[in-house]
């Protein structure tokens, strides 16, 4: 499960988190979504302040047994060319697509985008 | 014996005269090196004159006397920009009433692609007195270039692009002078003080 947020753009960025019960790895290489125009999958770091984002070609991976957490200031599902504005609370069809595994349907629930944690982000 | 002791201290004392000799000769025959002098403030930020998401024309010498937070981004930014401009709209309500005595901006390093129409439907979900500023493009790169900022833009998957850019906030004095920054990911604590020093008020 996981949350998209409600920018007032025309992108918006999916947080969820993976869990892998099965014996072999599972490799997250795509999704989509009827929201928006494509999804794309994205590790983002800051270095030296600055923001650098880079487009995860070969995937996410999921280790047998662990789990991966896409979430703001690391990894983002970020929505593309959305077709209409989201309000908050809507639900929002996200297809993960693995590599072996095929197509895993999920719901994203819309929230505001929400200031960073009071104590920080350790990271 | 005693003879020996003195000759000892003799020539103890002709070493140590030497030593002096010298070390003076040194200091005399060293040039006078360069200074490096640590006066002065980094040379962040400069007069900007762009076009506000409300239609406002915003001259920097029109807000002389509020001091400047001051934010680069774009609004295909899906993470760090929405991140930054919550955090700031929470922090401009948890300053209350002194919060009006600044004036937070949000420059877009995209002006070509983020036009006024763009800004204001973003703008929606931030606090209201967070005004984002657009211009021609070399307009925004000379503001950009002033505030030292990096920017650069990363081709995507599907023909279309992202920026990796300077994510820090920006802090500037009523005049204008560069003060500080806050970092992306740094502490809502410590925002929060910078702000409030920025205003002239305590810091808890």
């Amino acid at each position: 499960m996981g949350s998209g947020d409600t920018a007032g753009g025309t992108v918006g960025a999916g947080y969820l988190s993976i869990k892998n019960r099965g014996a072999q790895a599972k490799r997250l290489v795509g999704a989509t979504s009827p929201v928006a125009g494509h999804v794309e999958l994205h590790a983002m770091t800051v270095e030296n302040g600055v923001m650098r984002m880079r487009p995860l070609d070969d995937g996410l991976e999921v280790a047998p047994g662990g789990h991966v957490e896409i979430k703001p200031g690391g990894y983002h599902l970020m929505f593309v060319d959305r077709k209409q504005p989201l309000r908050e609370g809507e639900h929002v069809p996200l297809t993960l697509e693995f590599r072996k595994a095929g197509k895993v349907d999920v719901e994203l629930v819309v929230e505001r985008v929400e200031a960073s944690a009071p104590t920080g982000r350790g990271r | 014996m005693s003879a020996l002791k003195v000759i000892r201290y003799g020539a103890l004392a002709a070493g140590a005269a030497l030593a002096l000799a010298v070390g003076a000769a040194l200091l005399v025959g060293r040039p006078v090196e360069p200074q490096v002098t640590a006066v002065g403030r980094p040379e962040i930020g400069g007069p900007f004159r762009l076009v506000a998401h409300t239609g406002a024309v915003v001259e920097s010498g029109d807000l002389r006397g509020k001091p400047l937070v001051v934010f680069f981004g774009f609004t295909h930014c899906p993470d760090v920009c929405p991140t930054a401009l919550a955090t700031l709209s929470q922090d401009l309500r948890d300053l209350g009433p002194d919060a009006d005595r600044l004036q937070a901006v949000f420059v877009t390093l995209t002006p070509e692609r983020d036009t006024r129409e763009a800004l204001v439907q973003y703008m929606q979900a931030f606090d209201p007195r967070i005004l984002a500023l657009t211009g021609t493009p070399e307009e925004v790169k000379a503001v950009a270039k002033a505030y030292k900022v990096y920017s650069e833009k990363v081709p995507t998957a599907a023909g279309d692009y992202t920026m990796n850019h300077t994510a820090s906030v920006f802090l500037m004095d009523r005049e204008h002078r560069f003060k500080g920054t806050i970092a992306q990911g740094e502490s809502r604590e410590a925002a929060t003080m910078k702000l409030r020093l920025l205003l002239g008020l305590k810091a808890a």
